[in-house]
């Protein structure tokens, strides 16, 4: 598509619904962000606490952008923090995968692996996105969760080719985080309204390829892709799960307390 | 032409002087490096007013040295006498090691930092050995993949035994 045409068709929609996929974006990767922030003095070892605290702060640094282009799309004056540190859980629009606790390192690393695969996926196609701030947070975003992808990987083959003990529990960590991959891919109207207009990528087809890339890494761990007894859905329509509210709690009670605080 | 001064040559140096200022900041967390060495400084424009606009781009998304950064350029154009500084950032282009001067990867190494090694291009990616930049051997092995700050990776030295970050291809 020429450049002028990917503007045209960019031109034509919505800004609410702009804002809203942003918002989707952004939050996965805060919420993300501040769960992993949890393991900081707590990982099995200093270099993988220090790993962990760098994922995060390249998650967060996408949220910052994330945020900020929805505030400024919107319009109303609502900058980063103000979405960061205001809204209530009902208007946090991330996948509940992003947000279900930690359990041990084994359900981290479970979680890491699938929402890694999954970025890499969508933002490797939301570089030529006709918006081209989301194409540029994309395209600089991309690199760093290929890195934390391969981080992830080689934690899950080392865990799942391991030791008997780790096997089961990386297993177990895939059977807890499970149910809730199905909903990285739905699609819904406003997905359909920004495919259209060459804005947004359609979750639906990033499902084959990080399928594709968990098959493989699964095998060669020796690790089994577990049934989908159950699937969860709903984060963005702002339904989440019960981990969510003590989460926000934890992330927005200083500025909630003492607003407006800086460094 | 010679021996006149027009206004052309007053605005370009000016537009030097404002240039200099802001390529000599340090990198807060790495201060040996300039952000022109980083290849952070993307832009420095005069407006004819004489306001300065300055564009940086960051290293990494969640890079908390870009708030320093941007405190460091507008106090260093203000001591070079630039009142009026903006500062804007910019994610596109994506930042990338390969912009780092051949003059910066040579002070990294001084410093006992290695330095990023260009990107091998090709069907199969190939991890280029580094040298211990304090005692030259090739003979050294990651220890972990992320480091004391977003942009760097640990090493260890088999002979000398020191570890040593190295700047991340990226």
């Amino acid at each position: 598509m020429t450049a002028d045409l990917k503007q045209a068709r960019r031109a034509r929609i919505d800004a609410a619904d702009l804002v809203r996929y942003a918002l989707r974006l952004g939050d996965d990767a805060l919420i993300g962000a501040q769960r992993l922030g949890e393991w900081i003095a707590a990982a099995p070892q200093l270099e993988e606490d220090v790993a962990l605290a760098n994922i995060a702060l390249d998650e967060l640094g996408q949220a910052r952008a994330l945020l900020s282009y929805a505030g400024e799309v919107e319009g109303q004056g609502r900058d980063e923090d103000d979405l960061a540190y205001l809204r209530d859980e009902r208007e946090f629009v991330n996948a509940q995968i992003f947000e279900i606790p930690n359990g041990d390192f084994g359900r981290t690393i479970a979680r890491l692996l699938i929402t890694s695969a999954y970025q890499v996926e969508l933002y490797r196609r939301l570089a030529a996105s006709a918006d081209p701030t989301l194409a540029a947070i994309a395209a600089k975003a991309v690199k760093e969760v290929d890195y934390h992808r391969d981080h992830a990987t080689s934690w899950t083959l080392r865990l799942g080719d391991g030791t008997e003990e780790s096997h089961r529990r990386m297993q177990q960590g895939l059977v807890d985080v499970w149910p809730h991959v199905g909903e990285l891919f739905e699609s819904d109207e406003l997905i359909s309204r920004l495919v259209h207009a060459a804005v947004a990528v359609d979750p639906a087809t990033l499902e084959e390829p990080t399928m594709a890339y968990l098959d493989a890494v699964l095998a060669q761990a020796t690790l089994e892709q577990p049934e989908a007894s159950v699937r969860h859905s709903g984060g963005r329509r702002g339904i989440h799960t019960e981990g969510m509210g003590y989460l926000l709690a934890e992330l927005q009670y200083l500025h909630r307390c003492h607003p407006g605080a800086t460094w | 032409m010679t021996g006149t001064l027009t206004d052309t040559d007053i605005d370009i140096d000016v537009h030097a002087a404002a240039y200099r200022a802001a390529a000599a900041v340090p990198d807060p967390e790495v201060p040996v490096l300039t952000i022109e060495d980083l290849g952070v400084l993307r832009e420095v424009s005069v407006q004819a007013d004489g306001a300065v606009e300055v564009t940086i781009t960051p290293t990494y998304s969640g890079c908390p040295a870009m708030d320093a950064i941007r405190q460091d350029v507008r106090a260093a154009l203000g001591e070079a006498g630039f009142d009026r500084v903006s500062v804007h950032l910019v994610l596109a282009p994506a930042w990338t090691t390969d912009w780092m001067s051949e003059a910066g990867k040579e002070k990294l190494r001084l410093y006992g930092i290695a330095p990023p090694a260009r990107a091998a291009t090709g069907p199969v990616p190939l991890r280029l050995t580094l040298g211990c930049p304090q005692c030259g051997s090739g003979s050294t092995r990651e220890l972990s993949r992320f480091g004391s700050t977003a942009c760097k990776s640990l090493w260890v030295c088999e002979d000398c035994k020191e570890p040593f970050d190295h700047f991340k291809v990226h």
